[in-house]
């Protein structure tokens, strides 16, 4: 098989990623594009572990370490968004601008309860106003 | 880029079955991804992950790395895409069609993406255009895969093993419901 097939695709799939990571704004989807990063990286290391046949495996084996940490990464920044959409009500990322640079009046503004929000978030709202 | 790669008995104009199998695999993930990224519906995005992903995993058996293409099997489709899905319904995600799926900077992220994809592509074509796999000699196997795992890999793998558990410690930690503040 020639080694651009899987190259290409590979890149093309990082790509797709990339626009989910900087377009999206849910919280949860942007972990989506991220998984779909990490397994364009995966399967570039297994083309090319496939291509080199070195003795000591290294594209595979880091291919399976690279899924572990994959998994560790979605529950970690699940637990994050989680704990995120209970103090804020809201998994969206560009709402999420409390650190941003000049967030007390970015934050009265975009700080107004949403549906679900406002039954999750009565001290966030307490110190905003 | 075809002119003179018929050396070796390769050529782009005669490809192999399991060439023409990669392709048509490789278009479903695309879409498949395409579509993950850019649906309204927030849990279609998860159901697509899970075909891009699968056909992630017929890549990996098309690569003759099978134990791969297992544990992709097992752990993407398995843990990760469920564990997406309560992710969604935890954080209350709409289930029909929802507006603002996308945020506002989306056309500066599609030209970031396209200006990142023919640069990777062109580089990628460039530097791999007299290369090829040969696939003949399986090495993927589960047998294969835990030897070199375990014969040159076990001190990372241990790493591994402990930051998996520190991971674990801590989403639960994290995501654990404070009794008095909240």
């Amino acid at each position: 098989m020639h080694l651009v097939y899987p190259a290409v695709l590979a890149a093309l799939l990082f790509c797709v990623g990339l626009y989910g990571v900087l377009a999206r704004r849910n919280a949860v989807l942007v972990l989506m594009s991220v998984e779909l990063m990490l397994n364009a990286v995966n399967l570039n290391l297994v083309a090319f572990d496939v291509w080199l046949r070195d003795t000591l495996h290294a594209g595979q084996a880091l291919t399976l370490f690279t899924i572990t940490i994959a998994a560790a990464e979605i529950g970690l920044g699940l637990a994050i968004v989680l704990m995120v959409f209970r103090t804020h009500g809201t998994a969206d990322v560009d709402r999420l601008r409390t650190l941003a640079e000049g967030a007390d009046s970015i934050a009265s503004a975009t700080d107004s309860p949403t549906k679900s929000g406002a039954a999750a978030a009565p001290q966030g709202k307490a110190t905003a106003a | 880029m075809t002119g003179t790669l018929s050396s070796q008995g390769h050529s782009f104009l005669t490809p192999g079955g399991v060439e023409i199998v990669f392709v048509l695999v490789g278009l479903a993930v695309l879409g498949a991804a395409l579509l993950t990224v850019t649906t309204r519906q927030l849990v279609h995005a998860a159901l697509w992950l899970v075909v891009a992903l699968g056909g992630l995993a017929i890549e990996y058996l098309l690569l003759t790395a099978e134990f791969i293409a297992w544990v992709q099997v097992l752990i993407y489709l398995g843990s990760v895409v469920v564990l997406v899905l309560f992710g969604l319904m935890l954080t209350k995600a709409p289930i029909g069609i929802s507006a603002d799926a996308d945020s506002g900077n989306r056309w500066v992220a599609l030209g970031v993406a396209v200006a990142a994809a023919a640069t990777l592509v062109t580089l990628v074509v460039d530097a791999f255009r007299c290369t090829w796999i040969d696939l003949a000699v399986g090495d993927g196997s589960t047998r294969a895969n835990g030897s070199t795992l375990f014969r040159y890999w076990v001190l990372p793998f241990e790493a591994l093993s402990v930051l998996l558990l520190a991971a674990l410690v801590g989403a639960v930690v994290i995501s654990r419901r404070h009794r008095e503040e909240r």
